[in-house]
């Protein structure tokens, strides 16, 4: 007995474990929060699905093309508005146009944005909301009152009146627009997280410890927030993939000939119950990311947070 | 009087629980067995105190018989109120029953209340449920209820809503609910827990002074063994949802034949005894109730377990007098070789720290504190805030800490001795006056000097699940410290691992999240990471209070350790006297942000000049029966007067019984004067304009 009186050793030993812990790993190689993290993550099957199932889809958004007997420019004026055959899998547009081609075209662009615009805008909440609320003052009541101006501000307004200008620029730029927009109401609930976090005494121990205020945010207050973070960046892709195509249907963002899921469901839904596979196949796809990406945020979470017990 | 049931005579029975069980069945985890056989008999007029641990069971059989539990839980066995069986009745039948001959006073005296309604529409209701009364008689009926608990103005402060009322005065209503239909039996779930000491013996005198009036049987379910001492005529004690232990009071604190109960007793610092020696901890944390260990519950913490405690669970059998009774196969042998505590637990020794042996004055200084002020504006208005007052949190505090020494910091929720706690480890100028560090004063430190200050002097909280991020593993925890003050990579897990071990857990823990550790263990971790740096000084912010009797002894007992094998000096800040006396050198007695004595830990407590440090004292109870009896509490009038307006002169003159006792012209300097700390023994300062030594534990 090194400590007097000490015999507490054994419930940790005994019962403490939760299942599903690693096994106590040996003493010369311990194992950090990282590491714990990334076994956590991994051991989630579900989230191996999402995780396998995005990275398909981005093989085929990208590699797709080079095998695909169409492109998504060319148009089969013997072939229009016909069912999916072994010609055109998923069937011909009103024009002739390859409907395959066009999903992974439009793929290709919402995919990025949807994972782009998510975070950016949960990052920018993130970094807004926690720094507002942890060094206070007039910071976070300049930081707030911007806050409340973008939310007052209609932000179709402001992206139709500056799309032009960006017209000629990489629709990249769009994808920082559409961020730009999307996380002030993250912002202020992370920010009220962090004032009410600030107050806990681990930060409190952390600061009298003498660490740096950026890294207790980064060590301690952000993946305190996580859980909130990750579902809202998996929200923001689906909300971002949707914005995109009432931004493109009033002609900003992605103007034909390109195409995105956004505008292919948007086209679509009219004949979704006469041609369906107008409509079925950009839905379908739609779908399977935001579910794919879901399936990762809910692994992530878990991983995160040593508390959530999967089954 | 209304609603009167008519008085049962005292003696009589009025509850008899037979072997209460209360199980909650679990879906895909084992069933958890709350209570396993309870068996007790109150009679009217007696207190019965059934003392345990959390997770012993007390609170789950005491809302079994009040038919409270939820609808999951299994209750079998035998309830009887006054002969009628309360178990299976229905709901409707049992809200009969429930208020008028057995009511309940909870811990939580503001969860209790509806913030809604005023107090007196809510004693009148209790009384307006079970009788058919007019509104105005039932009102009438409440101001007399609320006079009798001892609320002033009774009439006018009915009309209050309760988050007008203090602590204290909401547990005054509550029982004034409880005794408003003259019940036979009121069960007290820990009404004084959450309260003050000064509060907690007020509130003890009116459930006295209730019992007086009712007649009833009070079971008194506590986790203070000094608070049923004084009050109980019989002690029942449970461990793992079983009695190991019941007789009359002076039969288990004075002949307690369960290691248990034994270990309890042995593990409670006594604020009446000068002690040095360490106290006696019981090993390890209460079993699981999902999971007990088989045979007797007790024997993986037992010191005397013999084969037979692993095989089979003794029952509760008489041993010594009549009415005593112990579940241990081992009692016999107790009794025959009348063992205490100190036999049968090993007593660790701790060596006394070589600072300690230096006179004090030749000691450096750790921490000086001269005049600290902190003051912190009352803003009203929405849109443009406009200050209305000062809140003193502290005004005017000075002490010092000579190496090697501890220094506890006392007095009620509210006094500012949090705030003090917190200007210091700011390590900035305060508002006014100055703290000095190590011979560094904080006012002219650079962010880079404060920083590295900050290795010296090092914090551990009250609260040790808070303390510690719940995201990170206790290993990422422990190396924080060492990563901000650059130690070498290569060390920083060596480091760690020492640590764990210095505190008395397994470096194999390192890679747990702070859940999956026990209260005690949580707090080690906390210890553990004050350490990392080698600091010089250890702020302690209740350390222990947050932990269960048993586990406080061990925490205890490590801090002292540490601080003589590593010279440490400690800054204790606490509510609880009888630990401060166990584990300070010298004390400070904080009200209402001043210092009103200061001195020698055995030289305060021996002889207090204050008033207030008098009253404090005599409020604290004491384990054990006799002495507590015989005690003469000086309780204190009211709560303590807000910050944002203290009274003139002496702020402690409102409540002072000194000054109550003056006349006229003598009162003057009280009204007027605010006292200074004055030298009354050699190390001893009070600042009261009548200072007088009193022996009063």
């Amino acid at each position: 007995m090194s400590v007097p009186g000490d015999g507490l050793v054994e419930i940790v030993g005994t019962g403490g474990a939760l299942p599903g812990e690693p096994p106590p790993p040996d003493e010369t190689r311990a194992v950090s929060h990282g590491r714990l993290v990334l076994a956590r993550f991994t051991r989630h099957r579900l989230a191996m699905v999402g995780l396998a199932v995005l990275v398909l889809l981005f093989v085929v958004a990208f590699l797709g093309p080079y095998v695909a007997p169409w492109s998504y420019t060319k148009k089969d004026f013997t072939a229009f508005l016909q069912p999916p055959s072994s010609q055109h899998w998923f069937g011909t547009t009103q024009i002739g146009a390859d409907v395959f081609a066009l999903t992974l075209r439009g793929m290709q662009k919402s995919l990025i944005i949807g994972l782009l615009v998510a975070v950016i805008s949960t990052g920018l909440a993130a970094l807004v909301g926690t720094f507002a609320g942890y060094y206070g003052g007039w910071r976070d009541k300049v930081l707030m009152w911007g806050v409340d101006l973008l939310l007052v501000l209609p932000s179709f307004l402001i992206i139709a009146i500056l799309s032009p200008a960006f017209r000629s620029g990489s629709w990249l730029i769009f994808v920082f627009l559409l961020s730009a927009f999307l996380w002030m109401v993250t912002g202020r609930i992370v920010r009220g997280m962090t004032l009410s976090l600030r107050e806990r005494e681990y930060v409190l121990a952390a600061r009298y410890i003498g660490v740096p205020s950026h890294r207790i945010i980064l060590r301690h207050i952000l993946p305190n927030i996580s859980s909130l973070l990750i579902i809202d960046a998996t929200i923001n892709v689906s909300a971002a993939i949707i914005s995109e195509t009432s931004l493109s249907f009033f002609g900003f963002g992605i103007q034909p000939p390109d195409v995105s899921l956004g505008t292919l469901i948007a086209d679509g839904t009219s004949s979704a119950f006469t041609f369906a596979w107008l409509f079925l196949f950009p839905a379908g796809v739609l779908v399977l990311i935001v579910l794919a990406v879901n399936l990762v945020g809910d692994g992530l979470r878990d991983a995160l947070d040593p508390n959530s017990v999967h089954k | 009087m209304l609603g009167s049931t008519g008085r049962v005579p005292a003696g009589t029975p009025v509850l008899e629980v037979s072997d209460l069980q209360v199980t909650f069945p679990g879906r895909e985890t084992p069933d958890v067995r709350a209570v396993r056989g309870l068996s007790y008999t109150l009679a009217a007029g007696e207190v019965l105190g059934i003392v345990g641990e959390s997770g012993s069971g007390k609170s789950v059989s005491s809302l079994a018989v009040m038919g409270l539990l939820p609808g999951t839980a299994v209750t079998t066995g035998s309830v009887r109120l006054g002969g009628q069986e309360l178990l299976g009745l229905k709901d409707r039948e049992l809200a009969q029953v429930r208020g008028k001959r057995i009511s309940m006073v909870f811990q939580e005296p503001l969860s209790a209340l509806t913030p809604v309604y005023t107090v007196g529409d809510q004693v009148a209701e209790a009384v307006r449920v079970h009788n058919r009364v007019t509104r105005q008689a039932a009102s009438a009926r409440a101001v007399e209820l609320l006079d009798l608990v001892g609320i002033p103005y009774a009439a006018t402060r009915a009309k209050a809503f309760p988050h007008e009322f203090s602590g204290g005065m909401r547990q005054r209503v509550m029982i004034a609910m409880a005794i408003a239909n003259d019940p036979d039996v009121i069960i007290c779930d820990e009404p004084t827990t959450a309260l003050d000491v000064t509060i907690q013996a007020q509130i003890l005198e009116v459930l006295q002074a209730a019992q007086r009036e009712t007649g009833a049987g009070i079971l008194m379910i506590t986790h203070d063994l000094g608070v049923v001492a004084g009050l109980a005529d019989r002690v029942l004690v449970m461990y793992a949802g079983r009695p190991v232990e019941v007789g009359s009071v002076d039969d288990v604190y004075y002949r307690p034949r369960m290691p248990y109960t034994m270990g309890l007793l042995g593990s409670i610092p006594r604020v009446d005894e000068r002690g040095r020696s360490a106290l006696v901890p019981i090993e390890g944390t209460p079993p699981s109730l999902a999971a007990l260990p088989t045979g007797c519950p007790f024997h993986p913490r037992c010191p005397m377990a013999i084969d037979l405690c692993f095989t089979s669970e003794p029952a509760l059998e008489r041993v010594g007098g009549p009415s005593h009774a112990a579940a241990c196969h081992l009692s016999g042998v107790i009794d025959d070789q009348d063992l205490g505590p100190v036999d049968v637990y090993p007593v660790p020794e701790i060596p006394a720290a070589a600072a300690l042996r230096l006179p004090r004055p030749d000691r450096p200084h750790v921490l000086d504190v001269q005049g600290l002020v902190r003051h912190y504006p009352l803003l009203h208005g929405a849109v443009i805030k406009r200050q209305v007052g000062t809140v003193q949190a502290v005004d005017g505090v000075s002490f010092d800490i000579r190496e090697g020494e501890t220094l506890g910091l006392v007095g009620e929720s509210g006094c500012g001795k949090t705030t003090t706690l917190l200007e210091i480890l700011e390590l900035k100028a305060p508002q006014q006056g100055r703290v000095v560090v190590l011979g560094r004063d904080t006012s002219g430190l650079t962010g880079q000097q404060r920083t590295a200050l900050r290795r010296d002097v090092q914090v551990v909280f009250q609260d040790p699940m808070a303390s510690l991020d719940p995201r990170l593993p206790v290993g990422d925890i422990l190396a924080e410290p060492l990563r901000t003050h650059g130690t070498p990579k290569d060390q920083v897990w060596p480091r760690v691992h020492e640590l764990l071990r210095l505190v008395g857990l397994q470096p194999e823990h390192a890679s747990r999240y702070p859940q999956h550790f026990s209260g005690g263990q949580r707090q080690r971790v906390g210890i553990a990471r004050a350490l990392a740096l080698e600091p010089r000084l250890i702020v302690l912010d209740e350390p222990v209070s947050a932990l269960d009797v048993s586990i406080r002894a061990g925490v205890v007992n490590l801090l002292e350790e540490l601080k003589t094998r590593l010279s440490l000096s400690y800054l204790f800040v606490a509510h609880d006297l009888s630990v401060v006396r166990h584990i300070a050198d010298r004390v400070a007695v904080m009200y209402l942000g001043r210092i009103v004595e200061i001195g020698d830990v055995d030289q305060v407590y021996g002889a207090p000049a204050h008033p207030y440090t008098q009253a404090l004292l005599s409020a604290v109870p004491v384990p054990d029966p006799r002495k507590e009896r015989a005690r003469r509490r000086i309780l204190l009038q009211g709560d303590l007067p807000s910050p944002a307006d203290p009274p003139s002169g002496c702020r402690f003159h409102t409540r002072c019984p000194r000054f109550a006792a003056l006349d006229e012209n003598a009162r003057r300097p009280c009204l007027d004067l605010d006292p200074g700390l004055v030298p009354i023994a050699e190390d001893q300062q009070a600042a009261c304009h009548y200072a007088e030594p009193l022996r009063v534990v």
